[in-house]
């Protein structure tokens, strides 16, 4: 790898998996994480989506970056995010009619995913169009990443599933396990990403933020009504 | 190779016939002019906005025209699925198109007369587009609008599946407003017009996991055996046969809750969905206008046979 990919590429593609994940650490594209991750087929292909999205629209906007008016650099770069998002719609709705139909509007919804504008105003405008690509790539795959560990919760909890094969046998067609029904709502990836927020920053306790300010306690403060 | 060799030599040729124009050699001077521009100049700012959304919209437009024609094809094996599953025809695996061509039948039906109609020609007939059409659609009676859906096309594509010459299910398109959105499905009717089959939503925008469980199997198997019309208990033909004239007005609901089967009536009734309550009214209210006078009655009266001895 190391012959190929340059130092800048390699830190680029690997620190948002774990210590800049755009999820995790960033908090963006919160939205379509909870719509997409009731089953691993949708989320995969969203990942995939975003991650094509994410790299080709981060070397477009690098590649003219030395041309871009600084007065309407936003609209330029929503311009061809959004361009390439409407490419991808069009492509899932040829080659993968199902999963678009279930996807619905959170493909188009790409356009205002953080995580793209966020690197394409964060990196691509001062960096070269390579970088910005493998960047694009590396948070695509960030954000793939937690999409995936997500699903994989809500689709076998909830449904008893993994990508549409059993995994536990139902109680309804007899078999032990009574699906948490909660796992299928959107709220329940609030609570499994919060949970993956939690062990990340555990694990790393430099991505912790710090307390930006004291809740004051009783015993000090001004005292209330008690 | 050859046929390399050639196509390079025609591409020289066409790269010096493009220098050489006079066009060109304008717009490559200007190009490189606003290219050395500051880029915060009106000019810049204005070329770039241009030529970007040129590039732009040449992209999008050509992978949608590009890719029309397979899109056109998967929504029309999507609906070929969806027609397929109320019928309970569809099997894993199977190919769709034959299936279909094998055993269903497409019929186009007037909804006023009940009639057939055979100068239209099926496989170009489109219901949602031709209530869009002012020529081809009628405006509802707002007192007659329980569906909520303003206006409907005057002819109706209904699918037939046979076995022979014997009709084994009467297959008919219905939609209404839910709580979000409207709702399209179809429901599956046996050769009577009055037992169901089966019910199929394709088109739906109802929150996931309360109103969009219309989808859910589960709830969707509970409409098998239901009955649409009222029957009266006491058959007024001699032999105890059902007749025309004891099937009366739209009588299938969904109500709160669990259907005991044990109390008279719950033959038309089906389970509501749990949390959904709006959106169970919107089901109830799209069969029960799909299956008056306003929608299929006149055809149903048609078609069906009313000959099952009441038990």
């Amino acid at each position: 790898m190391s012959a190929i990919l340059n130092d800048e590429t390699k830190k680029v593609l690997t620190a948002p998996l774990v210590n800049d994940n755009p999820i995790t650490l960033q908090v963006l594209g919160i939205c379509s994480a909870l719509a997409v991750t009731s089953q691993m087929s949708t989320s995969l292909i969203m990942a995939l989506a975003l991650t094509l999205v994410t790299a080709f629209s981060s070397a477009a906007i690098s590649a003219i970056r030395n041309h871009i008016p600084s007065s309407i650099r936003i609209i330029v770069q929503m311009t061809i995010i959004a361009s390439l998002v409407i490419v991808v719609d069009q492509l899932l709705k040829a080659f993968a009619y199902d999963v678009s139909k279930q996807l619905s509007v959170f493909v188009g919804l790409i356009i205002t995913n953080c995580i793209v504008m966020g690197r394409a105003e964060g990196y691509a405008m001062k960096n070269p169009p390579l970088e910005s690509f493998m960047d694009g790539i590396g948070n695509g795959l960030g954000y793939s990443l937690i999409l995936i560990i997500v699903a994989f919760f809500r689709e076998t909890l909830g449904s008893g599933k993994l990508l549409g094969i059993e995994v536990f046998k139902l109680t309804k067609d007899g078999g032990w396990y009574d699906p948490n029904g909660l796992m299928l709502l959107p709220p329940s990836a609030f609570f499994i990403i919060g949970l993956i927020i939690w062990s990340v920053r555990q694990w790393k306790p430099a991505q912790a933020e710090k307390v930006e300010f004291k809740i004051m306690s009783i015993a000090h403060g001004e005292g209330g009504h008690h | 190779m050859p046929n390399n060799k050639k196509s390079c030599k025609q591409m020289e040729k066409l790269c010096t016939t493009l220098n050489n124009n006079a066009y060109y050699q304008k717009f490559d001077a200007y190009k490189n002019k606003v290219l050395a521009l500051g880029n915060d100049s009106l000019e810049k700012t204005i070329a770039i906005a241009v030529a970007l959304c040129l590039v732009c919209a040449v992209l999008v437009s050509f992978a949608a025209v590009a890719l029309k024609p397979l899109q056109i094809d998967n929504k029309a094996a999507d609906m070929k699925k969806n027609i397929l599953d109320v019928a309970g025809l569809l099997e894993e695996g199977a190919d769709i198109n034959s299936a279909f061509a094998e055993k269903i039948e497409a019929k186009i039906v007037d909804l006023e007369t009940g009639d057939y109609v055979e100068n239209i020609d099926v496989a170009e007939f489109d219901q949602r587009k031709a209530a869009k059409d002012p020529a081809q659609s009628v405006a509802i009676p707002k007192d007659k609008d329980i569906a909520h859906i303003r206006v409907k096309a005057k002819y109706a594509k209904v699918f037939l599946v046979k076995e022979g010459d014997v009709t084994k299910s009467i297959i008919l398109p219905m939609h209404g407003y839910g709580l979000w959105s409207t709702l399209y499905g179809f429901l599956s009717l046996d050769p009577d017009g009055q037992t169901v089959q089966s019910i199929n939503f394709y088109d739906q925008a109802e929150t996931p996991g309360l109103g969009g469980e219309v989808v859910n199997p589960n709830w969707r198997a509970l409409w098998k055996g239901k009955k649409v019309y009222a029957e009266t208990d006491q058959p007024s033909s001699e032999k105890g046969l059902i007749t025309e004239a004891d099937i009366g007005e739209p009588a299938l609901s969904l109500i709160k809750g669990v259907v005991d089967k044990t109390k008279p009536g719950s033959q038309y009734q089906v389970d509501g969905l749990a949390g959904a309550t709006l959106t169970s009214t919107g089901v109830t209210n799209l069969v029960r206008y799909w299956m008056s006078d306003e929608g299929f009655a006149p055809y149903l009266k048609k078609v069906r046979t009313v000959k099952q001895v009441k038990s």
